[in-house]
């Protein structure tokens, strides 16, 4: 099987409204720097080029289509989308390379929650027949399943605040979030309840913006002569769209995608885990049995900023930073996508041995 | 029979529920798109030239399609055009006040290499042809609006044809035959 590399990742900045800005106009500065780091014009110099984006989240529809005035696509390009996180169309990309009929992908997402309200947007994503006509929001969905592990007594208040100020003290590192501060456990719950259990800051902010990424062979990857770090391994799972039915307190898919990419099969340096609410970091924590040796969310995760269809493919291009930094030998990266953890996507990356 | 026995058949099964989508949204046309609007609330039709390629789009998008670059260089245009293509509609078409037939045509106004699309009146339809030259009819001044249908509809000029060779390349300063 060819091994693809990460060759290239960049992001703009996680801002809470973009203010007059369109996809394109957010887009372009992030696919500029991505082309300028592998060094490369536009889209023509890669094989195939894959987006994320979902058109609920701002009202407009083939907002996607737009996305491509980005790209140069005269002459035409190969292009494809996927009406979810970017993650997925990096998953895509994997496929098409690993078939032979790309030796180099863009990869890139976007997305700008703040015209909508969006935790009332995505609960039309539910089942059409019971749930979305009743109009259950994200928030609400995610604090039951957070009611659900404090009964049980699986987590704390505690526990979840110590997630919220780790994720606000590291984001003070990352010039991108939207959210960062010498934030304490106890700051946290001094708040008051938002969506019992949680408070405000258990909860991911709304936030507009965009990230990209290239991949490649590795023969390709040292053509273009840029440090770049291995897809060692990457599997997604998905569980039943019928709440009642699932174990809201662990993640069961999380769990065999990483097993089936291979999670364990070396010390993992660093995590970066789609957690939009705080309980949930700890669910994926578990899940993908991480232990103290593991830097979890050193860019403070989606609680510093959590950009839709997007989010997901940060994360790989987070691990992937602090591999080529030299902080990191190994990384996992998840990406989720549907209510309380439904769809999970687990990437593996590792340094490449000697370019 | 009533709304809610619609949603059976005849054999009883249920063919489909009534789950009616409110989402409300602030909507932004984009930073480019508010530009070109802005110039368009004062009677002026506005594009913007691609750095690389040196086209003039309009309406403008920010981007140009065409090479992936933004386009920041705001150009003014003439309201006189040149017809590209175009197309006698003899349709109604729901929710349209213009009564059919009537001409919907791919215009290039003077200054800019892009089309954009608009109607065409007080023309014989069957005269209309690619290369003709026309110019704009704006609504009074006092109706004037964030849209582009405060220019009316292009209506013919007494100007030579354009060759189709030179369509989307004119000057803003006009043609001259």
């Amino acid at each position: 099987m060819r091994d693809i590399a990460i060759v290239a990742y960049q992001q703009s900045d996680i801002v809470p409204d973009a203010g007059a800005a369109n996809e394109v106009e957010i887009l372009m500065p992030v696919l500029k720097r991505t082309f300028a780091q592998v060094g490369i014009n536009n889209a023509q110099d890669v094989d195939f080029v894959c987006s994320g984006s979902c058109d609920y989240l701002q009202g407009a529809a083939f907002s996607f289509v737009l996305g491509v005035d980005a790209l140069g696509a005269v002459p035409p390009i190969k292009e494809s989308h996927v009406e979810m996180d970017a993650a997925w169309a990096l998953y895509e990309s994997i496929l098409k390379i690993r078939m032979g009929h790309a030796d180099s992908a863009l990869v890139y997402g976007f997305g700008k929650s703040s015209p909508g309200e969006l935790p009332i947007v995505l609960s039309q994503q539910l089942d059409p027949y019971y749930l979305a006509p009743l109009w259950v929001d994200s928030v609400s969905l995610a604090a039951m399943q957070a009611r659900l592990m404090l009964d049980k007594g699986l987590i704390t208040e505690h526990d979840m605040a110590e997630v919220v100020s780790r994720s606000r003290r590291n984001a003070r590192n990352n010039p991108h979030a939207q959210l960062a501060g010498d934030v304490s456990p106890q700051d946290v719950l001094a708040e008051e309840t938002f969506v019992s259990p949680l408070r405000r800051s258990d909860c991911c902010p709304v936030s507009d913006g965009a990230c990209a990424v290239v991949i490649a062979t590795v023969e390709q990857a040292r053509q273009w002569g840029v440090p770049y770090a291995l897809i060692s391994g990457i599997d997604h799972c998905i569980e039943t769209h019928h709440i009642g039915m699932r174990d809201l307190t662990d993640s069961p898919s999380t769990r065999r995608a990483a097993a089936n990419a291979g999670v364990r099969n070396g010390r993992i340096d660093v995590a970066e885990l789609y957690a939009p609410f705080s309980h949930q970091e700890i669910i994926l924590s578990r899940a993908l049995e991480l232990g103290a040796d593991t830097s979890v969310n050193p860019s403070g995760g989606v609680l510093a900023g959590n950009l839709m269809m997007a989010s997901g493919l940060s994360r790989i291009g987070e691990v992937f930073n602090r591999i080529v930094a030299g902080e990191a030998q190994r990384g996992v990266a998840h990406a989720t996508s549907g209510p309380c953890l439904q769809h999970n996507l687990v990437t593996v990356l590792e340094r490449a041995e000697k370019a | 029979m009533s709304e809610r026995e619609s949603m059976y058949n005849e054999q009883g099964q249920v063919v489909g529920i009534k789950a009616p989508i409110y989402l409300k949204y602030n909507f932004t046309a984009g930073a480019a798109a508010a530009r070109f609007l802005q110039q368009v609330k004062k009677g002026v039709l506005t594009g913007q030239r691609c750095p690389k390629c040196q086209q003039v789009y309009t309406p403008p998008r920010g981007a140009c399609a065409a090479c992936g670059v933004a386009t920041e260089e705001e150009v003014r245009l003439s309201d006189k055009a040149t017809v590209q293509s175009f197309t006698i509609v003899s349709i109604p078409i729901p929710n349209n006040p213009i009564k059919p037939p009537y001409i919907i045509a791919n215009l290039v106004p003077d200054g800019a290499n892009i089309s954009f699309i608009h109607l065409m009146s007080e023309c014989v339809n069957e005269e209309v042809h690619i290369g003709q030259r026309v110019q704009a009819v704006w609504k009074p001044q006092e109706e004037w609006d964030y849209a582009m249908d405060n220019i009316r509809y292009f209506k013919p000029l007494d100007e030579p044809d354009v060759p189709p060779e030179k369509i989307g390349k004119i000057p803003v300063t006009g043609w001259e035959g």
